[in-house]
């Protein structure tokens, strides 16, 4: 058994190591042709970038790390060409259309997005040799020999570990587990790997090209950054579920939960949205709620619903009702676990991948104080930007039937541009806080640090869950022995012990109902139910019973 | 103002100084030699196997002291003067006090064997001996452990975890036979030997053999057998950590006597927790309770009488919980290794044996007196309102659905237990459905 977990480790670590090379790999060749037609998709109508680009451009490249910076430096140069020559014009009292005309040539290379918006779309399909020649190949390689590799790891715990129960054993011994330098090389890797697929999708062009036949399959598109993101989530929160089946195997509400988790990822996030594609109908994520979908009031989104007949126009109508009728209506009978632990993409990921560190929450009330200000800042953000976006947006049927949705140019709201209230919250947000830090964190401060901090969607349901719900954890009488177990494997840092030994029932905006804590309890003192409002929360209950003698009335701090 | 000083930071200790804190402004020093931070030590198990860090095991924050007001003091004392009312400290510093409370806590206990004091052999009651076991635990071969009780169990695991053999000396017919019946010792031995655990049944310690340097090599049985090992677990019981108050005006006999308030016989010097021991033990309890939430009953308890509201120890029903290896334990009101004279039993077990209930109740009235469960999980204020209310054990089986407290989607049992109760009693009992209005009305 050991063997074979040997055996696995290596399989796993060889396909890793051949994944991250593949940046390095494969040949580039942009054609005349394929360079024309890229100026055109790009909108690019500098002619200073149009010859630079011929003589330096078009050619053979040995690797893509080259060819997106020399394209980037024509940018920059052409930036500089066409505004020294407005100044040149403007001064030498050109007319207003030639000015315009030359300002029209201006590329706008943002920090954050110019990788985005200008290489990755030349390097994207201009790979040939190795590579190209051998996706199949070098799929094989990596997904499956990486897969075939963690299942060989992960399955033999069940002879290795022993009967059915709790596996914590040397969690804290463990420097991939316990804050050790495999943390700090995990932490440092998903770091890059998230700087990348936000920032620099064209280094990561030949990880993309591999999974090209997948999203064939499913879409009948090329592969996409994205399409390659959610294609490893659902591989890792497989496989990582299957780590959780064979952990919590006499645990039915950890193995239903995952079951449900993995189901709403590969179904509803991952191959529902790529189907739809398929039949020329919007990408669209069923169970994503705004304000976690931060995007879904945008123009873009709304043009394209409203251009996609009675589909589309159900998928808006279901997008608002889920925000503001079933989320609040299922937090109200059974807690924001229903879509946190049990739905939500980003919890999946936790509460599969994540699993291994969700110990390393900080407990401190210093963290459950910064955790009240930040998650509900982001709250607010959201709702500001949504707002923002809505007061300056347009609907227009025009005669031949086409919706067009659109901005009114340069509104503002609270005396800010709308549009930057939205491209702030996508690079800080939407790309930082839950992306690069939600998941990149993991290793280091514990796997729900987007959940518990960041996400806008899991405070709106906190207030709902702490004001109006029938869920509690029930704290079992007199039974607790403060052993600690139960706030040392909270995920959210919620200190339960703190309640537990007092005999009061949990009730925390934060709680995601994910029952670790009961699961890990020796005591059999914590049990995850709806019941009555009724005494579900109960700060004024003689401390515990057990002690017919005293009964003492709240508590200290 | 008076000054309460509490020697001993265990959860005894800890509780009179929170509850004091709630019912006064009196200065309070709360004195330890072990550690400079309230913990728990029932989780000490926890922080061997990596199942936690020690920072884990403690329930409170550093700022929580400074914040409520209790000074906490390093410190070993070695000698009281009663008289004087002053505390003297190995350390060579005195601290005077107006009120005492002493909450020693225990220590494992040694019965004179040869070689129980080398290095490589000890309890799990300290943070001390959780040190003192992994540094002696390095690269051992075997571990022996002495004494069927639960610190034996959980040092088997503790062992386990880090891939140590362990041989489990046990020197009575079965485990814990002097708490569990014969089909719950039985169970659990099982589990044991599920988990490779080597138990010897009916074997004694003779003597612990020397290595030569001070160190234990091998254990030796009553029968003559010679097991070598690394680590000798005492784990037969533990006994009050008085030694400090022998020989002084101190009244002590196995602990330090106590009244129902805890008062000693010296004015204003009171003793709680494992150190404690009733003067005349009532309603069939034992005179030295050694339970994690009764030492918390004896600190909330003495608060109350320190600071001027004079209240009697008055615990509830007795109740209690553990865990053997994989297997959860509660247990409710009173259920005796054997049956006391009038007792009915009832017991049911799950077909693959990890599981099982055992009822006792009054065999003329039918009064439901306890209950042990292991591997399903019961709901403490239904079992508490049961045993209040003097309930039958017709009732009890009837309800017995809203007293299971395994998480949702558990299988769940009740069918299986009434129908064989049935059987066996010759009654027609349908289990009715989990009412929560039911269940609420035992919460206050």
């Amino acid at each position: 058994m050991k063997a074979i977990r040997g055996i696995g480790l290596v399989f796993l670590l060889g396909a890793f190591v051949l994944f991250n090379a593949l940046t390095f790999m494969g040949k580039y060749s942009v054609s005349l042709k394929k360079f024309d037609e890229y100026l055109e998709s790009a909108w690019i109508k500098s002619e200073y970038v149009a010859e630079q680009g011929k003589q330096r451009i078009v050619g053979n490249w040995g690797s893509h790390l080259n060819l997106s910076s020399e394209l980037l430096k024509i940018l920059q140069e052409s930036h500089d060409f066409h505004r020294a020559k407005i100044k040149m014009l403007e001064e030498a009292g050109a007319p207003k259309e030639e000015i315009d005309a030359e300002w029209s040539k201006v590329v706008w290379l943002k920090d954050t997005k110019q990788h985005n918006d200008y290489a990755y779309p030349l390097v994207r399909g201009s790979g040939k040799g190795f590579v190209v020649e051998n996706k199949g190949i070098l799929f094989l390689l990596t997904f499956g020999l990486g897969i075939l590799g963690g299942l060989m790891f992960i399955l033999p715990s069940i002879k290795i570990d022993g009967p059915a129960g709790i596996k914590n054993d040397k969690i804290f011994q463990n420097p991939a587990t316990n804050k050790g330098w495999i943390s700090w090389l995990v932490f440092g890797y998903l770091i890059t790997f998230y700087m990348v697929l936000y920032f620099f999708p064209e280094y990561a062009e030949n990880q993309i090209v591999i999974v090209d036949s997948v999203s064939e399959a499913l879409s009948g598109n090329i592969a996409g950054q994205w399409f390659l993101y959610g294609f490893m989530y659902c591989v890792f929160m497989l496989v990582m579920g299957v780590r959780m089946f064979i952990k919590y195997r006499h645990n039915k509400y950890q193995i239903v939960r995952t079951i449900s988790v993995l189901f709403f990822q590969i179904g509803f996030a991952f191959l529902i949205p790529e189907l739809l594609v398929r039949f020329n109908m919007p990408w669209y994520d069923f169970k994503n709620a705004w304000p976690l979908d931060y995007d879904f009031f945008f123009s873009w989104n709304f043009q394209s619903l409203l251009n996609n007949g009675t589909m589309g126009m159900f998928m808006l109508f279901w997008g608002i009702i889920l925000t503001l009728i079933i989320v609040p209506v299922m937090v109200y009978f059974y807690g924001k676990r229903w879509y946190c632990s049990w739905v939500c993409g980003c919890g999946g990921l936790a509460e599969t991948l994540g699993d291994p560190y969700r110990q390393l929450s900080d407990k401190s009330m210093k963290a459950w104080k910064f955790e009240r200000y930040i998650i509900h800042a982001v709250l607010v953000f959201a709702v500001l930007m949504t707002t923002a976006t809505l007061i300056a947006m347009n609907i227009e049927v025009k005669a031949d039937g086409y919706t067009s949705v659109y901005e009114n140019h340069g509104a503002t709201f609270l005396g800010i541009e709308t549009e930057s209230y939205r491209s702030w919250y996508g690079l800080l947000i939407g790309s930082i806080f839950s992306g690069v830090i939600g998941t990149g964190f993991y290793p280091i401060f514990g796997n729900r640090v987007w959940c518990r901090f960041g996400c806008p969607l899991a405070a709106y349901m906190g207030l709902v869950q702490r004001f109006k719900s029938r869920f509690r954890i029930t704290t079992n009488g007199g039974q607790c022995i403060s052993c600690g177990n139960c706030s040392t494997y909270c995920e959210q840092g919620i200190d339960v012990r703190a309640y537990a030994q007092k005999g009061q029932n949990i009730v925390r905006s934060s709680c995601v109902g994910c029952g670790v804590c009961s699961a890990v309890c020796p005591r059999g003192v914590l049990k995850l139910e709806n019941g009555p409002e009724e005494k579900r929360i109960s700060s004024d209950n003689p401390i515990v019973i057990g002690n017919d003698g005293v009964y003492l009335r709240g508590d200290e701090d | 103002m008076t000054h309460v000083a509490i020697i001993g930071n265990g959860i005894a200790g800890v509780t009179a100084a929170r509850h004091i804190r709630k019912n006064s402004d009196y200065k309070i020093t709360l004195i330890s030699a072990e550690t400079n931070y309230f913990f728990s030590r029932t989780a000490l198990m926890y922080v061997y196997m990596g199942h936690m860090k020690f920072e884990h095991t403690q329930p409170y924050e550093p700022w929580f002291w400074k914040k409520n007001r209790i000074d906490l003091k390093k410190g070993y004392v070695n000698k009281i003067d009663f008289d004087g009312k002053t505390l003297k400290f190995a350390e060579g510093d005195d601290l005077k006090y107006d009120k005492l409370i002493l909450a020693t806590g225990s220590k494992p206990n040694k019965f004179g064997w040869k070689g129980q004091d080398l290095d490589g052999v000890g309890g799990l009651f300290s943070k001390q001996d959780l040190d003192h076991m992994e540094e002696f635990t390095k690269n051992i071969s075997r571990g022996v452990i002495v004494g069927g009780g639960l610190i034996g169990v959980e040092m088997a695991e503790m062992l386990l975890s880090r891939g140590i053999p362990v041989t489990f000396l046990v020197r009575e017919e079965r485990f814990w036979g002097n708490v569990l019946p014969k089909e719950e010792g039985e169970l659990i031995m099982r589990h044991m030997k599920e988990h490779h655990v080597d138990l010897r049944l009916n074997t004694e310690l003779d003597e612990i053999i020397d290595d030569g340097n001070g160190r234990a090599k091998a254990v030796k049985t009553k029968d003559g057998e010679i097991i070598e090992c690394g680590w000798v677990g005492l784990t037969a019981g533990v006994s009050p950590n008085i030694n400090f108050l022998k020989d002084s005006a101190l009244d002590t006999n196995r602990g330090v006597l106590v009244e129902r308030n805890f008062q000693t016989n010296i004015p204003d010097v009171y003793a709680i927790g494992d150190c404690a021991e009733f003067r005349s033990p009532f309603d069939g309890r034992r005179p030295i309770e050694q339970v994690w939430y009764t030492g918390r009953i004896m600190g909330e308890t003495v608060a109350q009488t320190v600071t001027g509201n004079e209240t009697k120890y008055k615990p509830g029903h007795w109740f209690n919980s553990a865990k053997f290896f994989d297997i959860e334990y509660q247990t409710y009101g009173w259920v005796f290794p054997k049956l006391n004279e009038g007792q009915k039993d009832f017991y049911w077990e799950h077909p693959k044996g990890k599981m099982c209930m055992h009822f006792v109740f009054e065999d003329a009235s039918r009064k439901f007196i306890g209950v042990n469960t292991f591997g399903i999980r019961l709901r403490h204020h239904v079992f508490d309102g049961w045993l209040n209310e003097s309930a039958s054990i017709e009732h009890v089986m009837e309800h017995l659905k809203d007293a299971n407290f395994d998480p949702e989607f558990y299988s769940q049992y009740e069918k299986d237990i009434v129908n064989q109760f049935n059987e066996e009693n010759g009654t027609s009992i349908q289990p009715k459905k989990k009412s929560w209005k039911r269940i609420l009305k035992f919460v206050k």
